[in-house]
């Protein structure tokens, strides 16, 4: 046991982090289409007409985005049972981290519908396009074309954030690793495995949101 | 309301904690940012590659890895550098966040129109005089905002070292929730100093910012 890195330790664990890594993929998928809705609908509360909805529901975005997720997943898996939201720590865990991404979306979308010109808004108005009319013909596609870019950033940061979850006993690609590491007491190889894993994943992530955003620009 | 007495000095202690290590991170964060900078505008391919990988490996990369691989890995072979749990959070965040922060100082410096370098060059400045008086109070201004909010996350991710045994205001949260069984109220409590920790930052923030705005938006209105 005396080499620096051991490749065959390496190649033996390789199927198991795989496995989790592939579960780390899957919550992030959830999550982020949970919390692209979820986002989208912060998104218009707060531009709501009644002050009351628009207030609160910018405070609620505020405060969950500046506290911790993982305050907040803890507070979804523990304090949840005691109000009968009992729940798996997977769902717990995706729960958290979409509301978590939702509150950073809902501002992601808030700027790309502030950069609509007011003339759309006019015709639409002009036309005596329902409001539903208005934002999913007009509206909507135009200002998120605009944010795609910013989108795909907290899609790679969310991936990035799912370790978190293994406070919580989800047994994501980073508890996999410590998992293995606790077998063997080589902690080296799972770990440094497991920040190839993220940095290759993240770095593809990256890459498929840029292909994405070249191919919805606009002529 | 007998029982918050009871917990409000426990939880400050923890805050106290988490105020050290956000302080002392937020430093190294910094620094590393300017030398990741200096780092990849240096003439040697070699410093400038140096630079690339720290930046994308630490920003490719999740914290919690980073935080766990120098808890973990380092003190056994064949590395055996045993940190305590307090180093390996500043540097696991200063490192992480520095990262970060270095993109937002490029993309500040790079804001900064070229020919303000021409003319400081014109005027035969040096190169530190040039980054003192003419560069850097103009990038400053494009890079406090995202600063404030990269300041914010890493306050957040200090919750993060209470998984490497640091006893920071997480820590203490969940050490307290078992000891008392009141979930509710001591997480209540958690989230409510995170947010006003996070407040303080953005009011200290917004004070840095005016001091530096003053003068050219004096010259801007002229």
């Amino acid at each position: 046991m005396s080499t620096f890195f051991d490749f065959h330790y390496a190649a033996h664990m390789l199927p198991a982090l795989a496995r989790a890594s592939l579960y780390t993929i899957g919550i992030t998928l959830v999550g982020f289409a949970i919390a692209l809705v979820l986002g989208l609908a912060l998104a218009l509360m707060r531009r709501s007409s009644i002050a009351l909805l628009s207030r609160t529901t910018g405070f609620v975005v505020e405060f969950i985005r500046s506290t911790p997720l993982l305050i907040q997943v803890y507070v979804i898996f523990y304090v949840g049972p005691l109000y009968g939201l009992d729940v798996s720590a997977l769902t717990a865990g995706t729960i958290g981290i979409a509301v978590h991404y939702a509150c950073y979306v809902s501002e992601v979308y808030r700027a790309g519908l502030n950069c609509v010109a007011r003339g759309q808004w006019e015709a639409a108005s002009a036309l005596s396009l329902s409001r539903w009319r208005t934002y999913s013909g007009v509206i909507l596609p135009q200002a998120i074309r605009q944010v795609i870019p910013a989108l795909g950033n907290y899609l790679v940061a969310m991936f990035k954030d799912t370790p978190v979850l293994s406070a919580i006993t989800v047994v994501e690609l980073m508890q996999q690793a410590k998992n293995i590491g606790s077998e063997t007491f080589r902690y080296l190889e799972p770990i440094t495995m497991t920040g190839a894993f993220f940095l290759v994943i993240s770095l593809t992530f990256a890459a498929g949101v840029r292909h994405l955003e070249r191919r919805l620009r606009l002529p | 309301m007998q029982d918050l007495e009871q917990l409000i000095p426990l939880l400050a202690k923890g805050t106290a904690v988490t105020v050290e290590i956000a302080a002392c991170a937020i430093v190294l964060a910094v620094v590393m940012a300017c030398l990741a900078n200096i780092l990849r505008t240096v003439p040697w391919r070699a410093a400038r590659w140096v630079g690339n990988v720290y930046v994308e490996v630490f920003r490719g990369t999740s914290l919690l890895v980073q935080l766990f691989w120098f808890f973990f890995v380092l003190p056994l072979p064949p590395f055996n550098l045993a940190l305590t749990p307090f180093t390996v959070a500043i540097v696991g965040l200063g490192l992480h966040y520095g990262a970060y922060g270095s993109e937002i100082l490029r993309g500040a410096l790079r804001s900064v129109p070229h020919g303000q370098y021409e003319a400081a060059l014109a005027l035969n400045m040096s190169a530190a005089m040039r980054m003192r008086r003419i560069i850097l109070p103009q990038a400053m201004i494009n890079a406090l905002p995202p600063a404030t909010n990269l300041m914010i996350e890493l306050v957040k991710g200090t919750s993060l070292v209470s998984l490497i045994t640091l006893s920071d205001l997480t820590f203490r949260a969940r050490q307290l929730d078992e000891a008392t069984l009141q979930t509710a109220k001591i997480f209540a409590l958690t989230l409510i100093i995170y947010f006003v920790l996070a407040q303080c930052v953005v009011a200290l923030m917004r004070r840095v910012e005016l001091r530096f705005s003053h003068g050219i938006a004096r010259t801007a209105s002229r």
